[in-house]
């Protein structure tokens, strides 16, 4: 690493903006009923890869805010998964230098206990709104997520990379 | 956060960042309206003709029950004067479209084009081709939310259409099945009956179909029969729906009415 690398950090805050829009947009594309159930929770994976690269740039103000948008698209009451989000932040910001070492498998398993995390907290605050689930298949878009973290992470470096965002 | 259960202010806040979200959820649309678009310029030309004369059957046949309802009108509202009763007054009905579903399976919510800047209020009822979908249960400036009848926090005013019983379907959270609440086993309901609003509560209009009685199980053990009832509206195919204004009442039931 040459003097050049360690220069302040800035630019592509737009290409971030970009991915988590993406997110957003994914998150709320139609699919059929049974595929529902799976959609992986993209904005809360996408949150956990910046989070890890960039912890001085993208960091729980930044999740608060997704969350805000995420309840706005999913009908919840406002601030349930801005909180979940932020919380999820917090640990990858905790565990951020184990998570960047590890490899590509242990990461996803680990992708797969956050946003299970985030699924229990908000499906538990869900339920003090009037919502009523009795299954646990709630979970299984954490199993997707983790299934789908290696190329989602292979991606957003490649992003990373090409547009030098440090 | 939760303060937009209680407080309009924040549900103001709610509709600016749902304006936020407006674009995206217009893009996100893109795909299945051009798709749309698509199978309608490329279909085959004998398939255009079997569906234009099936059309011209079918609106032959409304027709004759228009003629027929035109008359049974009069003759109700002619009745109806002489009994001094209040006249019905009709429905106005605006078309709108579907744009987006919610992307929560647990919440049966559908995004409607049309908000606040189309003069949409809370608690208006959508009804589609076959019967009643929901009711508009958030509103941005150009985008809705519609809370349909099979969300488990939804309950709605119904009757049978046969016998006159009132009772309240509930939603269960499953997309093709309600149920109604609390039908004793004396009641008469049968399978196969046409369920219709009942327009108590005020919120939405009478006699609109609902569902038809799917099962009705009487358990001697239980205190109330089981009645499953199964929507008419095609709660996950309909894309055009008609949001219903209806006329204005002495007074509006205040505004927190679902369960």
């Amino acid at each position: 690493m040459n003097s050049h690398d360690v220069a302040a950090p800035g630019g592509g805050g737009f290409i971030i903006l970009a991915t988590f829009l993406v997110g957003l947009m994914l998150s709320q594309i139609p699919m059929p009923h049974l595929f529902e159930w799976a959609r992986p929770e993209w904005v809360a994976m996408i949150l956990i890869y910046w989070v890890m690269a960039l912890p001085h740039r993208v960091g729980m103000g930044v999740a608060f805010f997704l969350g805000l948008l995420l309840d706005v698209i999913k009908g919840s009451v406002l601030g349930l998964n801005a909180l979940s989000l932020t919380i999820i932040a917090f640990l990858t910001l905790v565990l951020h230098q184990r998570l960047r070492m590890f490899p590509l498998v242990q990461q996803a398993l680990m992708v797969m206990v956050l946003v299970g995390i985030n699924q229990l907290l908000f499906h538990w605050m869900q339920a003090f709104t009037g919502y009523t689930g009795e299954s646990l298949i709630f979970l299984l878009p954490c199993l997707m997520s983790g299934l789908l973290w290696p190329w989602l992470f292979v991606i957003l470096r490649g992003i990373r990379r090409f547009f030098r965002i440090r | 956060m939760a303060a937009d259960l209680y407080s309009a202010k924040v549900r103001d806040g709610r509709a600016y960042l749902s304006l936020i979200l407006t674009p995206l959820q217009w893009i996100v649309d893109v795909p299945s309206r051009v798709a749309g678009e698509v199978s309608e310029v490329v279909v085959d030309r004998s398939l255009l003709l079997k569906e234009n004369a099936k059309l011209k059957a079918e609106a032959l046949q409304l027709e004759r029950k228009v003629q027929q309802n035109d008359a049974l009108r009069q003759e109700n509202g002619r009745l109806r004067s002489l009994l001094k009763g209040s006249q019905r007054v009709d429905e106005e009905v605006v078309l709108v479209e579907l744009i987006g579903v919610n992307p929560d399976p647990f919440q049966h919510q559908v995004i409607i084009n049309q908000g606040s800047e189309n003069q949409v209020t809370m608690g208006q009822p959508i009804l589609d081709a076959g019967g009643v979908m929901g009711q508009v249960t958030e509103i941005s400036h150009y985008t809705s939310r519609v809370m349909l009848i099979t969300d488990a926090r939804h309950a709605l005013p119904v009757e049978v259409n046969r016998s006159g019983f009132r009772s309240i379907a509930l939603g269960k959270g499953q997309l093709g099945e309600l149920e109604l609440d609390h039908v004793p086993d004396t009641a008469d309901i049968d399978e196969g009956d046409l369920i219709v609003t009942s327009g108590l509560g005020g919120r939405f209009p009478r006699g609109y179909p609902v569902a038809t009685v799917s099962e009705v199980i009487r358990d001697p053990g239980q205190s109330f029969s089981k009645v499953k009832i199964k929507p008419t509206a095609m709660l996950n195919k309909s894309r055009h729906l008609l949001l219903v204004n209806l006329p204005a009442r002495p007074s509006d039931p205040p505004e927190e009415e679902q369960e």
